[in-house]
C-alpha cells in the first residue's frame, strides 16, 4: 500500500515538475516575441526602453551576468562592495541592454534548435532575419537552466561572439587601466548610467 | 682560373648543404609543433585572455587614428553603399569572397586541408566562369559547402604559432604579431590577385584594381556592421577593449574552423560564479 502511494506520489510529482518545466527554446521564442511586440508598437523610445528593461528583469540573469563579467576581481570584494557592485551593474546592464535593442524595429528572430550541455545549460540557436540593410545573423543564446520553471538568459552570442565574456574584457580593462581599483569602475557604471 | 671554379664550386657546395639542413630543421620543427597542437591546445593558445597587449599605448593611439579615418572616410561612405539595392551588395560581396579564395585555397593545401582546396578550387572555377567573375554566388546555389576563408596567420596558428602580441596597425585595424608577420606572405608571392595586379605588370590589371578591391572589401565590412558598430560604441565602457575582445574571439573561431559556441566559451568561465 505504501509503494503503491509513493509510486503514485513520485509519478505525479514527476508530472507536475513536467508541467511547470518551461523548455529553453519556448522560453527564447517567448521572450523574443515579447521583446519584438514591444519594439513593433506606436510608443516613443523612451517608454519602449522602460517596457524593455521589465523583460530583461523577468529573463536575464542579471546578477549572474555580473558576476561573471568582473572575474577574479569578484573575489577580493567585501559583502559590501559586492551589494554595491550588483546595483551599479543592474543600472549599467538594463541601460545598456534596453538601449541597444530599442534601435530595432521589429526585428524577426525565428527559434530553431536547441542543444543541452549539461542540467544548468541549454544553447538555443536562432536566426535575426535578414533587412535590405543587414544580413542575416546567427544568435544563440546561453541559457541558465538549473530552476527548470524559471530559465534565465546568460549570454548572447551572435556569430560566435558572446557578449558576456567581451563585457567581462572590458570590464578587466577598465580595472587594468585603474591599477584594479574596483571605484574606479564603479565610478565609471555611474558615469555610463547617468549619461 | 680552374682553382677560383673549384673554390666557387665548394662555396656553392657548402651553402647547398647549410640550405638543406636549415629547410629540413625548419620542416622537422614544424611537423613537431603541428603534431603537438591538437584542438585543445589550439583553442587554449588562441584564446583572446592569452593574447599579450605589450603596445597599449601605441595600439590606443593607432585604434584612435583609425576611428577618426572611419568617421571622415568608411562611415559616410558606408552609410551611402549599405542603402544600395540588395543585390549590388550581395555582388560585391560575393565577387570579393570568390576572389579571396587565391589566398584561401593555398592556405588550405598548407594546412593539409586537400579536400577544401578542391572544393574551393571547384568554388572559384564555376563562380568566376558561370557566375560572371563571383558576382552571382553558384556554387553555394548548387550545393557546395558554407565557405570559409582562410589566410597565412591561420596556417601559421595551425602549425603551433601562437598569437603573439596584440596590435592595431595604422588604417589597417586589429591584428597580432604572428598574422602581421605572416601577412608578409601575400606581398611575397601568396596572393595571386597580388601577383597579377601589383607585383607583375599585366596587360588585364594594374595596381589600382588591387587597391580599390581592398578598400571595397572594408567599405563592404563597415557597411555590413553598421549599426553593430555604432551600437557598440554608443554602449561601451571602453570601446577599445571591445573591439579587441571581439577581434581575438573571431580570430580564434577561425583557426579553429570553428561554428559551434561550446568552444569559445568554456563552461567553467561560468561555473565560478556558482560557488
Amino acid at each position: 500500500m505504501i509503494k503503491k502511494l509513493s509510486s503514485i506520489i513520485f509519478a505525479f510529482a514527476l508530472l507536475i515538475n513536467n508541467v511547470l518545466a518551461i523548455e529553453a527554446d519556448i522560453f527564447v521564442q517567448s521572450t523574443v516575441n515579447r521583446a519584438s511586440q514591444l519594439l513593433s508598437e506606436n510608443i516613443s523610445k523612451e517608454e519602449k526602453i522602460e517596457k524593455l528593461k521589465l523583460i530583461a528583469k523577468d529573463t536575464v540573469d542579471i546578477e549572474g551576468i555580473g558576476f561573471y563579467t568582473l572575474g577574479s576581481a569578484r573575489k577580493d570584494l567585501n559583502d559590501n562592495q559586492k551589494k554595491e557592485y550588483s546595483v551599479k551593474f543592474e543600472e549599467y546592464f538594463l541601460k545598456s541592454f534596453s538601449s541597444r535593442l530599442a534601435e530595432y524595429t521589429n526585428p524577426e528572430i525565428d527559434v530553431f534548435n536547441k542543444e543541452v550541455l549539461n542540467e544548468n545549460y541549454t544553447i538555443v540557436n536562432s536566426i535575426l532575419k535578414a533587412t535590405s540593410e543587414r544580413p542575416e545573423v546567427k544568435i544563440d543564446w546561453r541559457i541558465y537552466t538549473k530552476n527548470s520553471e524559471q530559465p534565465l538568459i546568460r549570454d548572447l552570442i551572435i556569430e560566435g561572439l558572446s557578449l558576456a565574456r567581451t563585457q567581462k574584457e572590458e570590464f578587466a580593462s577598465v580595472l587594468s587601466s585603474n591599477n584594479g581599483d574596483i571605484n574606479a569602475l564603479f565610478k565609471t557604471l555611474e558615469e555610463f548610467s547617468n549619461k | 682560373m680552374l682553382i677560383y671554379i673549384s673554390l666557387d664550386y665548394n662555396i656553392r657546395a657548402t651553402m647547398f648543404k647549410k640550405i638543406t639542413i636549415t629547410l629540413i630543421t625548419t620542416i622537422a620543427l614544424i611537423v613537431n609543433v603541428n603534431a603537438s597542437s591538437d584542438g585543445e591546445l589550439l583553442l587554449k593558445k588562441n584564446d583572446p585572455t592569452e593574447v599579450k597587449e605589450c603596445w597599449e599605448g601605441f595600439n590606443r593611439a593607432s585604434f584612435a587614428l583609425n576611428q577618426g579615418l572611419d568617421k571622415v572616410i568608411f562611415k559616410p561612405v558606408a552609410s551611402v553603399y549599405r542603402v544600395l539595392p540588395t543585390p549590388i551588395k550581395s555582388g560585391v560581396s560575393n565577387s570579393l569572397d570568390n576572389l579571396s579564395n587565391v589566398v584561401t585555397i593555398p592556405n588550405n593545401i598548407l594546412q593539409g586541408e586537400f579536400s577544401k582546396a578542391g572544393i574551393n578550387t571547384g568554388r572559384f572555377l564555376i563562380n568566376t566562369t558561370v557566375g560572371i567573375l563571383g558576382l552571382i554566388d553558384v556554387a553555394s546555389l548548387i550545393g557546395f559547402e558554407e565557405y570559409e576563408k582562410e589566410d597565412y596567420g591561420q596556417t601559421l596558428a595551425v602549425l603551433g604559432a601562437g598569437p603573439g602580441c596584440y596590435i592595431v596597425l595604422p588604417v589597417l585595424g586589429p591584428s597580432t604579431a604572428r598574422d602581421t608577420v605572416a601577412s608578409v606572405a601575400n606581398f611575397m608571392g601568396g596572393d595571386a590577385w597580388y601577383n597579377v595586379t601589383v607585383k607583375n605588370e599585366t596587360q588585364y590589371f594594374s595596381d589600382f584594381d588591387y587597391y580599390a578591391s581592398k578598400v571595397t572589401a572594408g567599405v563592404d565590412f563597415r557597411a555590413k556592421n553598421y549599426d553593430s558598430i555604432e551600437n557598440l560604441e554608443e554602449n561601451s565602457l571602453d570601446f577599445y577593449a571591445s573591439v579587441k575582445s571581439l577581434y581575438l574571439q573571431d580570430r580564434q573561431q577561425k583557426i579553429l574552423n570553428s561554428k559551434t559556441i561550446i568552444d569559445t566559451q568554456n563552461d567553467s568561465d561560468w561555473e565560478e560564479i556558482e560557488n
